[in-house]
């Protein structure tokens, strides 16, 4: 339960985080992925806000046993750089040229209300879905 | 550069790395919004909870800015329903397949200093900036 809790009010934090920077809104993302037009570079100060906190934090994770509200760290093992990871990263890059939306912004989007945003992140559910029945079989 | 909002964005960055932080610390998790959302589909009780509960945050979180600033957050959305279907399939396929996405690799990833978030931030970033320049300078 206090795990649930901790995510309930993170999300909340990190959703926050997303409508203040104004990576919410796919017109700002797509203007900074526009490099050849009237570019916006406040993505790279959004990430390198992130980076700031998000670096030291991973160090103090490195330097204790376990999480405070957990019995473990529960961290990507993969190391290698392979064919899915690449494949998988260009066809997000595709989807997310072309509408300006990264999944959490997408999901933190569905605040508005917009049908936009409702259609956008039933598709991407139903993608995630396609890629779990695909490795089932 | 018309639209640049340095500080406004700073700002949003720490609040998303505090967030970051405070899951790896507190819950011992990556913070990567493709792999809690996706997570949904196969975890079970708990596991499948604390998920749903941080995707709820996600959606209360601007809600809870508004209710401070008394204004929503701006959301601009030029696509038509073909092409939100299309790239939302995009995005929920690829980021699955590639095990992350702006979030797990692009923050979390990179803080980890782990050369395979690296490779996936610059093909996502290059690619997306390549389709971006397609649809706006070549067929635009």
């Amino acid at each position: 339960m206090p795990r649930t809790v901790s995510a309930l009010l993170i999300g909340m934090l990190f959703g926050a985080g997303l409508a203040v920077s104004g990576m919410m809104n796919p017109a700002k993302v797509l203007g900074f992925l526009d490099i050849a037009g009237d570019w916006d570079p406040t993505l790279a100060f959004v990430m390198g806000g992130a980076l700031i906190v998000a670096l030291p934090a991973t160090l103090l994770a490195r330097r204790r046993s376990r999480p405070v509200l957990a019995e473990r760290f529960d961290l990507p093992a993969k190391k290698a750089i392979d064919l899915p990871l690449i494949a998988g990263s260009a066809l997000f890059g595709l989807g997310w040229g072309l509408v300006g939306f990264c999944p959490g912004p997408a999901l933190s989007a569905l605040s508005t209300g917009l049908w936009q945003v409702a259609l956008f992140v039933a598709a991407m559910l139903a993608g995630m879905l396609v890629f779990r029945l695909m490795r089932r079989t | 550069m018309s639209n640049f909002t340095p500080l406004s964005g700073l700002a949003g960055g720490l609040m998303i790395g505090a967030a970051a932080a405070l899951l790896l610390l507190l819950n011992g998790r990556i913070a990567g919004i493709s792999g809690i959302a996706g997570g949904i589909f196969s975890g079970a009780g708990e596991e499948r909870l604390w998920r749903i509960a941080f995707v709820a945050g996600l959606v209360v979180g601007p809600l809870a800015v508004a209710a401070v600033t008394g204004d929503m957050p701006v959301v601009e959305i030029a696509a038509g329903w073909p092409l939100l279907i299309v790239a939302g399939l995009l995005v929920g396929f690829g980021t699955r397949l590639g095990s992350g996405c702006t979030s797990g690799h692009g923050v979390c990833g990179l803080a980890r200093l782990s050369p395979r978030s690296l490779a996936a931030t610059a093909t996502f970033m290059i690619v997306a900036g390549a389709t971006v320049f397609v649809v706006r300078h070549v067929i635009g």
